[in-house]
This record gives C-alpha cells, sequence and structure tokens, in this order.
C-alpha cells in the first residue's frame, strides 16, 4: 500500500478527507504515463507553445575566462520565462484527460501562478491563485499579469500569511471543490504523485541537455549545476545524467545572509535540516526542536521555502546529488558577471547555479564540461532585482513616478 | 468511572448512564487549541465544560502547518505560536487537565510532526502516562502509520483514533473501520472545520456506511454548532463534536459563556 516513497522519503501524509482525490489524481497521472501518446502530445505543446527544445548556449566569454566549457541550459527561454512553463502545461494536459474545468495553485513570488494562469488562459479553465496577503502586497507585477489573464488572485491572510499559508488554503479549496477542479503544485514537493509527476515534466530539460552536449562535445559534461527552491528544475536537468555516475550532479540551496546567521534556506547544504513531515510529505525541513516549521530567508523568493523534494533528499542520502549554498551576496555577483560576460539575465533563483558554479570552476580539472541550468530569466523580476542591485537610478525613477499618481484615499 | 477505563468502555458506561436517566444517548466532545487565547484562558474554559459534563475533550497541540484545520482553527494554531507556546508546556497542561477533571476523557490532537519531533514512541509513552484516552492525528493516514499504531496498542488505554470522511469508498471506510479503536471520528463535510454542515440525509446515508464499516462508536465533528444538529445526531452517532463554535462564543463571550453554551446543547428528551 505504500506508495511514493524514495528511500525513507516521500509518501502521502494527507487528511483523510482528500484519500480520494489523490487516488484518483495518482491513477490519472499513471495511465498517462503509459500512454507514449500524452508525452508525444505534451513535447509537441511544448514545442509550438514553448519554443522547445530550449538552446544549450555555449557561454563563451565565460569559459574564456575560466578556462574551462561553459554551456547554459536556456530554461529562461520558455513561455512566462521559467521552467515552471513544463510543469503547469504537462498538468494542464493531464486536467483536459481527467475532464477537469477549474484549476487552482498556490504561489509564493507569483512566479507560478503567472505560469498556471497562462495555461489556464490557454487551456480554457478557471483559475484560482491563492497567494500569501504579504506576498500580494510585495509582488504586485505577478499580481498584475495573473488578473490580466484572468486568473483570481486571492491573498490569504490566515497564518503567517505567506507561500505555505496558500498552500494550506489551496488544499481546502479542494477538499471541497475536487470533482472539477484540480490542484496545481508548483514544484517537486508534497504527497505523492507530485513529487514524481512534476518531475516527470521537468525532465524533458534533463532528456535535452543529454542530448544537446552529446551533440555539441561527443560527451556528457563532468559538472551539473541547478539551483534547489522545490526542486524541480533541479529534478528536470538531473535526470538526464543520474545514471551516469561520472556526472557530477550539484543542487545549489539558498545560503540567505549566510548559514552561520541563520537566516537562509539551505535545508540540506547548512546540515541545519531535520527530517519531518509536513505539507503532505517527509523530508528534511527547517524546523525547530518541537517540530514547528522555520521562517526561512533568501534573496530569491523561489528559493525561500522550508522543505524539499523528498527525491532530491533521497539522493543527498544516498551521495549521488551534491549540496551547496551561495549566498545572497554572492548570487548578486553571480548575475551581474553573467549579465555582463554572456548578455543573460538570469533569475535569482537561478543565479545561485552560477555563483556557485563560478565558485567551483577555478578549482575543476581544465578538460571540465560544465552546464547550467538557467531555470528563469531575471528581466520580469527588474523591482526584485533593481533592489537587490540596490539601483540609485531606479529608486529615483520610483519615488518620481508614484509622486505622479494622486495620493491613495484609505 | 475510573480514570484508568480505556475509552470504549468508558464512552458505553456514559451513554448507559445517560439512558438510565432517561436523557439522551449522546455524548458531547470539545475541541480547543492549547495556547490559544492563552494556557490559562484554556483552563477556564476547561473548567466549565467540565461543570456543563462535557464527557470528551480533545487537546489540540499547535502546528506550524495545520493543513487539516479550517482558517479559524489554524489562525488559532499560529497565534498560540507566536506568543510562544511550547509542545512541553502542552504536554504538562495536559496532565494537569487528567488530574484535575478524571472524570473527563482527554484526546490528544496534533499533527503527525510534533510526535516525530519528539520521538514518536516517547511522546507516545508520555501521552499514555498522563492520562491522555486517544491519539487524533489528521496528516497521518492509517496505511502510513503502522509504528504509531503498534506503539498505541502496547500501551494501556491510549487509542489510536481513525477519521472516516464522505470522500472515502465504501472499500476504503472498511479499510479504515478494521483498525478502529476507542471510536471512529466521522469527518462531517467536505470540507475542513468549521463551515456549516447539513445535517441531512446525505449525512444519514454516510452515517450508515461509517457504522457499517466498524463496530466502534462513532463521533461526527466539524460544523456542529446546535442543540438541533445534536438532536438529529441522536440516535446516529455516540459523540457530538463541537469546536469552531464553542471557540467562536469564548472568544465573543469569555469562557463561563462556553459552559452555558455546551448545556444548552443537551437535548431535552
Ligand atoms: C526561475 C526559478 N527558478 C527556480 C525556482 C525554484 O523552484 P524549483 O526548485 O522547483 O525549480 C523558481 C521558483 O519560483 C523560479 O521561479
Amino acid at each position: 500500500m505504500k506508495s511514493g516513497f524514495f528511500g525513507d522519503f516521500g509518501g502521502a501524509f494527507i487528511p483523510e478527507i482528500l484519500h480520494e482525490t489523490f487516488q484518483r489524481l495518482t491513477r490519472a497521472y499513471e495511465e498517462a504515463r503509459a500512454d507514449p501518446e500524452f508525452w508525444n502530445t505534451y513535447l509537441r505543446l511544448m514545442e509550438n507553445y514553448s519554443g522547445r527544445p530550449t538552446p544549450l548556449t555555449f557561454a563563451e566569454n565565460l569559459s574564456h575566462r575560466y578556462r574551462r566549457k561553459i554551456y547554459i541550459k536556456r530554461e529562461d527561454l520558455n513561455q512566462t520565462g521559467a521552467h515552471k512553463a513544463n510543469n503547469v502545461m504537462g498538468q494542464g494536459l493531464l486536467m483536459k484527460r481527467m475532464g477537469k474545468r477549474r484549476v487552482i495553485a498556490e504561489t509564493g513570488a507569483g512566479q507560478h501562478g503567472m505560469a498556471t494562469a497562462t495555461m489556464a488562459a490557454r487551456m480554457g479553465f478557471d483559475c484560482v491563485i491563492y497567494m500569501g496577503a504579504e506576498d500580494v502586497e510585495r509582488q504586485r507585477s505577478n499580481v498584475f499579469w495573473m488578473e490580466r489573464l484572468g486568473a483570481q488572485v486571492i491573498p490569504v491572510t490566515s497564518g503567517s500569511r505567506t507561500l505555505k499559508d496558500a498552500v494550506n488554503e489551496a488544499l481546502r479549496d479542494w477538499v471541497g471543490s475536487m470533482d472539477d477542479t484540480h490542484y496545481l503544485l508548483g514544484t517537486a514537493c508534497g504527497a505523492h504523485p507530485f513529487p514524481e509527476m512534476v518531475s516527470w515534466f521537468q525532465s524533458i530539460i534533463g532528456s535535452e541537455a543529454k542530448a544537446q552536449i552529446l551533440a555539441a562535445e561527443g560527451r556528457l559534461p563532468s559538472h551539473v549545476y541547478a539551483c534547489v527552491g522545490g526542486g524541480s528544475n533541479a529534478m528536470g536537468i538531473f535526470q538526464g545524467f543520474l545514471d551516469h555516475p561520472e556526472v557530477t550532479l550539484v543542487g545549489v540551496e539558498a545560503g540567505g545572509a549566510g548559514l552561520e546567521s541563520g537566516r537562509h534556506a539551505a535545508r540540506l547544504a547548512s546540515g541545519a535540516g531535520s527530517v519531518g513531515v509536513a505539507q503532505g510529505y517527509k523530508t528534511f525541513f527547517l524546523q525547530n526542536a518541537d517540530g514547528q516549521m522555520l521562517d526561512t530567508h533568501s534573496v530569491a523568493a523561489g528559493l525561500d521555502y522550508v522543505g524539499i523534494s523528498p527525491i532530491l533528499a533521497h539522493l543527498h542520502a544516498t551521495g549521488r546529488v551534491r549540496f551547496e549554498a551561495a549566498t545572497d551576496r554572492e548570487v548578486v555577483n553571480a548575475l551581474q558577471e553573467l549579465m555582463r560576460a554572456e548578455g543573460l539575465i538570469a533569475a535569482l533563483e537561478s543565479s545561485h547555479a552560477v555563483a556557485q558554479a563560478l565558485k567551483e570552476l577555478p578549482t575543476l580539472p581544465e578538460e571540465a564540461v560544465v552546464i547550467i541550468n538557467l531555470s528563469g530569466r531575471g528581466d520580469k523580476d527588474i523591482f526584485t532585482i533593481a533592489d537587490a542591485l540596490d539601483d540609485p537610478g531606479w529608486r529615483r525613477f520610483i519615488r518620481k513616478k508614484a509622486a505622479s499618481y494622486p495620493p491613495i484615499e484609505e | 468511572m475510573s480514570r484508568s477505563l480505556p475509552l470504549e468502555p468508558f464512552i458505553r458506561q456514559r451513554l448507559a448512564l445517560r439512558a438510565a436517566r432517561g436523557d439522551a444517548p449522546i455524548l458531547l466532545m470539545s475541541h480547543l487549541v492549547l495556547g490559544y487565547p492563552s494556557l490559562d484562558e484554556n483552563r477556564r474554559v476547561i473548567d466549565a465544560m467540565a461543570a456543563a459534563q462535557v464527557e470528551l475533550m480533545e487537546l489540540q497541540i499547535p502546528f506550524s502547518e495545520p493543513i487539516a484545520d479550517g482558517p479559524v482553527i489554524a489562525q488559532a494554531n499560529q497565534i498560540a505560536l507566536d506568543r510562544g507556546f511550547r509542545v512541553a508546556q502542552g504536554l504538562a497542561f495536559a496532565a494537569e487537565c487528567a488530574q484535575r477533571h478524571p472524570e473527563v476523557a482527554f484526546l490528544i490532537m496534533t499533527y503527525g510532526n510534533i510526535l516525530i519531533a519528539h520521538g514518536v514512541e516517547r511522546f507516545i509513552r508520555r501521552a499514555a502516562e498522563l492520562g491522555a484516552r486517544g491519539l487524533i492525528i489528521p496528516d497521518w493516514p492509517p496505511q502510513e502509520a503502522d509504528l504509531p499504531m503498534d506503539l498505541c496498542r502496547q500501551q494501556e488505554g491510549l487509542d489510536w483514533i481513525q477519521l472516516f470522511t464522505p470522500t472515502s469508498t465504501d472499500a476504503r471506510l472498511n479499510e479504515i473501520g478494521q483498525w478502529g479503536r476507542g471510536f471512529c471520528y466521522c469527518v462531517a463535510r467536505k470540507g475542513v472545520t468549521g463551515s456549516r454542515t447539513d445535517f441531512d440525509g446525505e449525512l444519514s446515508r454516510f452515517l450508515a456506511r461509517c457504522r457499517r464499516a466498524t463496530g466502534v462508536p462513532l463521533a461526527v465533528g466539524f460544523g456542529v454548532r446546535s442543540p438541533e444538529d445534536i438532536r438529529s445526531l441522536t440516535g446516529q452517532a455516540e459523540i457530538a463534536v463541537v469546536g469552531t463554535a464553542a471557540l467562536e462564543i469564548h472568544l465573543r463571550e469569555g469562557a463561563e459563556a462556553v459552559g452555558r453554551f455546551f448545556e444548552s446543547l443537551r437535548p431535552t428528551t
């Protein structure tokens, strides 16, 4: 009866009221997975709608600077500018197969909410996005697009008013609406089958990257770097290379203000995480001695999360994936270096992978071939990035812009 | 009415007592969140409910991710934690309650991670020692819960409570029902705690399905708030669970009002 475990991690620790819903979803997912036509439809859709396959760009200038070959997997070129598109479009197709007409999702910074709203617009579903009230305040630009795309954004005011409360609120909705509604989880976390299913849709990254590097170099990479929030983009690219032990896989977590500061979201790299059960699954969480989840911190909202994919927790336990952390400061520097050297504007999340690769490159053998997964682009996050770069011109602009509006009537 | 009487005989005995007095054969179970609004307030409300002869009380140890609770209880969890609630305090408080009110059956409700962080075996031993009669852990479904269910069976008088929901198929109800100890907790609504339930034919059909799935008594919760609700449950279930409604009255009118509220709930036969 136990399913969805990866070593000691995963499972489905859900209230009984959701049991039947998860059973039905698991069946639909397993049937779709066994049907080659489903995957073909998915590939055609991603080719036509999201520009796949995304390129594996040779980073010529950085490679010259670091004297090792550096390739960049361009998930930033997806529809809505991140790998999130792979997951939402895949689950959208699954919804059609299941005959659902309404989609709900949680979102933190708004990237997953926006990707979901895009998919819903394209596929003709009603869409409700749960978002912590704090996040709604902070991430107006994403809220703006979600609403313009036709989604209803519901600010969640319970608990700590952030992502985890949005998850809980979405689950509450689903309990009462499962007959016509699909809950679209945004990363490779949560109860079975989500970690496995999301990883499956994201595996498109790894299978492309493997074929591309073989075509370009005639051999596998020596190292692959990916940032790790919930773990979906990392699982996506790592799956192309898991069976090749000679490829070093590095997951990069949010080091925030530094691991010693306690203000980070490094569940594995910090050694501060411990095994627990929350939000439906068993994994490493950042929690206190009582088992209460801690607040996490990162300059990148998408990495600011207490849990981690149970599949990655398992790959950590077996030693197949190495976990490291990059600090906010290293990340901002890496973002600028990549931008100046290659003209690529990476998301702050993705810049964690860049930062760790740049740290390690000087120590790697000269014949190293490195792939960095660029999970998303940064230009759409101009408000966050301009703040992270502490750009004086931007601040002046915002002040002037604000002054040009009439005062808010409370 | 000894303190060590296990849950099911305790329930049967109390029902028999009520029947002998000519009262409606249904028991009341209350629910409260420890540390919300404060342990002192919890103590006051527990005293008032004990005086109103509430037979069973569910003490919830707050958790930061209460996925099975509605917004009202979820908020209460968060506020208790923000005010510094610690699990050790909660367990000490539960022990105090069990001593102070030996006529009440106390159950501990919380989430799996609280047990895991404490050490599952240590937590279960402690719960049994302090006199709790049952554990209600809504995010730990039976197929994943071999270990804690075994540990409970090894303790005298501590039952792992199973949950039934209207979304469970008959096959699933039977599967869960076979693990039933003490009583089975029937979640009366396609939803979570705190929303209004229609005690209509659908509920009766659900309870009949539950009855067929287990031999232990049934408790019905999530949404009970009026004497009419209790009256319509009488005969269909052994225990009516009152949670959010009592919390709302507590916050609005204070601890003593909760005692009066429970007295008003008792059906006059
Ligand atoms: C661009 C980008 N990369 C990475 C992440 C982290 O998620 P995951 O670890 O599931 O890839 C996010 C999450 O919002 C994101 O937007």
